[in-house]
């Protein structure tokens, strides 16, 4: 199935969940359709077609 | 000085925008001993990424997220509470602008994202308008800091208008943070003199030719302007008064 990951088309597998689509947690941060995922919760959270994934971290910033 | 409760370790905070090189925060860091290092919140695609903020925590210093680019109070609560998962502070630097042409906050959309995370938990530090009205009512919502502009962000014009800033101070009892248009030193001593009790550069720093040395001139300008506020200045005369006695002139 295709979903949205920061802004980017992207084709995961039937019952892939955030963790699959994800690097480690480290300093970096997840929303799945506009709502922050815990990183404790990326395993248990199912992704279901069309849905936008957003992966931020730190960058430099004034 | 203390935010929200919170110690900070110098009245002269720096962002990191700008940057040419990670190389350089090192460098940077030590000649400003900076209260607080601001960052923004970006999309990564890989954990290769944590570069800076690594060398951040290396370093030691409080890292404050911002919400800079957010055009709206839905972006900037989004964005502050993915920073707060990121980078494990529930401090946020708030700037909801309102075209990304003059880059000025749009007061409406900012007020309305501080009561929203000042409600969630966050400490709020608006990037704001030097309006006195404007500064009220986000302390009234609960933010612990305002931090008005001096002048528009990366344009290094220094204070547009000081009485903006003065008339900001005297309206709120929470820490004002000069924020944006500072250019070089003097501009920095100002805005203490003005009663600011911290001062936030970012290009000033980073894009100076060189950015150690101006991170250290406004370091000492800052110092310098706080000294120089506490001390008490003399009052601006229309006229001439004499500094050396009258009594005693030769040929008198």
């Amino acid at each position: 199935m295709r979903i949205n990951l920061n802004g980017q088309p992207r084709f995961v597998e039937e019952g892939a969940t955030l963790q699959d689509v994800l690097p480690s947690a480290r300093g970096v941060a997840a929303a799945l359709n506009g709502s922050v995922v815990p990183a404790a919760s990326w395993e248990s959270t199912p992704l279901s077609e069309d849905d936008a994934v957003e992966l931020v971290t730190a960058h430099q910033g004034g | 000085m203390q935010v929200a409760g919170i110690e900070l370790p110098g009245r002269l905070w720096i962002g990191t925008g700008g940057l040419t090189s990670t190389r350089l925060v090192g460098e940077i860091v030590e000649a400003a001993r900076p209260g607080l290092v601001t960052v923004s919140v970006r999309r990564t695609s890989d954990t290769g990424s944590g570069g800076l903020l690594d060398t951040l925590r290396g370093l030691g210093v409080r890292i404050l997220p911002n919400t800079a680019g957010c055009l709206s109070a839905r972006e900037a609560v989004l964005t502050a509470q993915l920073a707060r998962e990121a980078l494990e502070t529930d401090w946020v630097k708030l700037e909801v602008v309102g075209d990304e042409t003059s880059l000025m906050p749009d007061a409406v959309e900012l007020l309305d994202a501080a009561e929203t995370l000042v409600r969630q938990g966050f400490t709020v530090l608006p990037y704001t308008s030097a309006d006195p009205v404007l500064a009220r009512r986000l302390v009234d919502v609960g933010c612990a800091a305002v931090m008005p502009l001096g002048s528009p962000i990366g344009t290094g014009r220094g204070l547009d208008d000081p009485r903006a800033i003065e008339a900001v101070r005297a309206a709120v009892a929470v820490p004002v943070v000069l924020d944006a248009g500072i250019g070089t030193a003097s501009d920095a001593a100002l805005a203490m003199e003005l009663g600011c009790d911290a001062v936030l550069a970012a290009t000033a720093i980073t894009r100076a030719d060189r950015p150690a040395q101006m991170a250290a001139a406004l370091r000492a300008a800052v110092g310098a302007g706080e000294m120089a506020r506490r001390a008490g200045r003399i009052p601006r005369l229309t006229t001439a008064r004499a500094s050396s006695p009258m009594a005693g002139r030769v040929g008198t």
